[in-house]
């Protein structure tokens, strides 16, 4: 794959090579919006944001994007079914208290979701773990486990067993190793879940089964 | 609105402009009336303030809250040592910069300055209205602004911006004239009054027709009802700060004094702040204005609008890109309000960016300097901007 070259961050230059020009794109959790800014800028999306923190929403609004402040698990239900060609949660999935709901209605308002995590797999966090018998400390995963937002761990492999018994269907998987401030990295085809430092996926609905809840 | 006059913050100031109007609706051609009544002819006061461009695209519509007027930015004279009541956002550099926008404000149908409002001559009596004049709504506000609009060759406005009752008129414009809006900036603003909101104003309404000046609306060369309409103005002014704000600003200090003086005399600070307040606004505002407005506002219902089901039919009729700003102490249109909007517009299928500015001034927060509000305003009207633009090449 051939990733151009930009300052959007690696895993971000990844994620906005999957996107079609022209297309409605809501990004949940858009920080203060580089991703959705390329994306407007570079491949004439037209953009949706959702962020809960203020001065962020204020920092995408200044670079004259569309984008809502408040909380996405809330507010993704106003949007109609279909509303959008693609939703993305970039590196936001750890911390939803809910993720199957929120995968619901991300494949509910959207054609296709992208999903994208740090890997819990990765060689780095089980060798910290094993060897000083604390909780993992890394570049992707930063924080001590008493101040973490980060309440779900999991692993490229995870996500896809996951993905099989939810039903949903993967229809893209890069796993990906950056560099310490994330502006560069490669693509990890072999043992992604031991190398790889995140995962991102694109998946849609199964076509042939009706995936809803059933409360 | 408050009394609230801020000099220059950044940027400069648009310098010296003067009050313009424009007549229109001259009989037998009157401008009808949501209420079935007809009214001209009509005067609207009106002030600009930037270069409009050859193709008309850089126009900024700033539409005024409750007590406002015409005067958004600069000033009268050399000697004015106050400017308009915008004056922090309107300006070369400011957020909304007059060095790329025509900036447009006009005082509301119903106004008394220098609109036609209950204090104007009516030509059939040769006498002021007072009572005689036919109720308005916010739309009616809308529908003579549209004349002024269509008077100065403006068929297209780049983006409508407005707080309280203002952000009301922004709403209205947007569904009302959907083909000739092309973004709108709703701030401290609702769909329609809550009870709370119209109780504050029936209060206030209430203090006025108590007032025995006020003698049924008929008291022009007369007496005014100073006492009633500036009670209404201290119910007003409580209403925009919070209780943050007044405890902040007041507490519970005493006005030039060390101890209670047992009579009903100005004791604590806020007393004196409010009389001070409510004796101001007297010199400027006709308690008939206040009355007629306040009812326009509480009126106001624009999930109404055209006998629609629901909101969201309401802002499928509009084509306009939103942006709706709440501020976390206003309680007279507290951000629940704005969050119902912005679920209605996103149902409709609209481009709509919404933020909550944290700010402890209450509902007067919108008037005040804020960089945030002023880089929200900035980036929102900038991008719009450019977008048409970008249009027009293609």
């Amino acid at each position: 794959m051939k990733i151009p070259e930009n300052k959007l961050r690696f895993d971000l230059q990844v994620i906005a090579a999957w996107i079609t020009p022209g297309s409605r794109v809501i990004g949940l959790g858009c920080g203060e919006g580089e991703l959705l800014a390329y994306l407007k800028n570079r491949k004439q999306v037209r953009e949706t944001g959702i962020e809960l923190v203020e001065e962020k929403v204020v920092r995408c609004i200044e670079k004259g994007l569309s984008v809502i402040q408040g909380d996405i698990n809330q507010e993704v239900h106003d949007y109609p079914a279909g509303a959008f060609d693609y939703v993305i949660l970039s590196q936001t999935l750890q911390q939803v208290y809910d993720p199957l709901t929120l995968i619901h209605s991300m494949l509910r308002i959207g054609k296709q979701a992208i999903v994208s995590f740090p890997n819990f797999g990765h060689w780095h966090v089980r060798l910290q773990g094993l060897f000083t018998g604390h909780a993992p400390v890394t570049p992707q995963l930063p924080y001590q486990w008493y101040d973490t937002p980060n309440i779900r761990i999991l692993s490229i492999r995870d996500f896809r067993a996951f993905a099989r018994e939810m039903g949903f269907t993967i229809q893209k998987e890069v796993a990906i190793n950056t560099d310490k401030q994330d502006k560069s990295g490669r693509i990890v085809a072999a043992l992604p879940n031991l190398r790889a430092t995140y995962g991102i996926f694109l998946i849609s609905r199964k076509k042939d089964r009706l995936w809803e809840p059933t409360t | 609105m408050s009394e609230y006059i801020t000099h220059d913050q950044s940027g400069r100031s648009v310098g010296i402009v003067e009050k313009q109007f424009f007549t229109f609706a001259h009989p037998p051609n009157e401008m009808p009336l949501d209420s079935g009544a007809r009214l001209g002819p009509i005067t609207l006061a009106y002030e600009t303030y930037g270069t409009l461009n050859p193709d008309c695209s850089n126009v900024v519509l700033v539409l005024h809250a409750l007590t406002g007027d015409s005067h958004a930015a600069g000033y009268y004279s050399k000697d004015d040592d106050k400017p308009g009541w915008w004056e922090n956002m309107i300006g070369p550099g400011k957020g909304i910069d007059t060095d790329h926008y025509f900036v447009v404000c006009s005082n509301v149908l119903g106004g008394c300055m220098g609109s036609t409002g209950p204090c104007a001559v009516n030509p059939q009596t040769g006498m002021p209205y007072g009572m005689d004049f036919p109720f308005v709504t916010i739309g009616d506000m809308v529908r003579a602004q549209k004349a002024l609009m269509e008077h100065l060759g403006i068929d297209r406005i780049l983006c409508l911006i407005g707080g309280s009752m203002g952000g009301m008129q922004v709403l209205q414009w947007c569904v009302q004239y959907p083909e000739n809006v092309c973004s709108a900036i709703a701030l401290a603003t609702t769909m329609r009054h809550s009870a709370l909101s119209i109780a504050f104003n029936e209060v206030a309404r209430q203090a006025i027709a108590a007032d025995p000046n006020w003698n049924q609306g008929d008291y022009y060369g007369k007496k005014q009802p100073d006492v009633g309409l500036s009670v209404a103005r201290m119910i007003g002014h409580i209403t925009y700060l919070s209780d943050e704000a007044m405890r902040r600003k007041f507490g519970r200090r005493l006005q030039d004094k060390e101890d209670f003086s047992y009579q009903f005399d100005v004791d604590f600070q806020v007393e004196s702040y409010l009389r001070h307040q409510g004796a101001k606004f007297v010199e400027r505002f006709d308690a008939n204005s206040f009355l007629y407005i306040t009812k326009a506002a509480d009126y106001f219902d624009l999930t109404r609008f055209r006998r629609a089901d629901s909101p969201v039919t309401v802002f499928s009729a509009s084509r306009a890109k939103f942006m709706v700003v709440s501020f976390t102490s206003d309680w007279l249109y507290p951000t629940y309000q704005s969050r119902e909007m912005v679920q209605a517009m996103k149902k409709s299928g609209r481009d709509v960016s919404f933020c909550e500015i944290e700010a402890e001034w209450g509902h007067d927060a919108f008037l005040l300097p804020n960089q945030r509000l002023t880089n929200l305003v900035r980036g929102f009207i900038d991008s719009v901007y450019e977008d048409t633009g970008k249009q027009a090449a293609l």
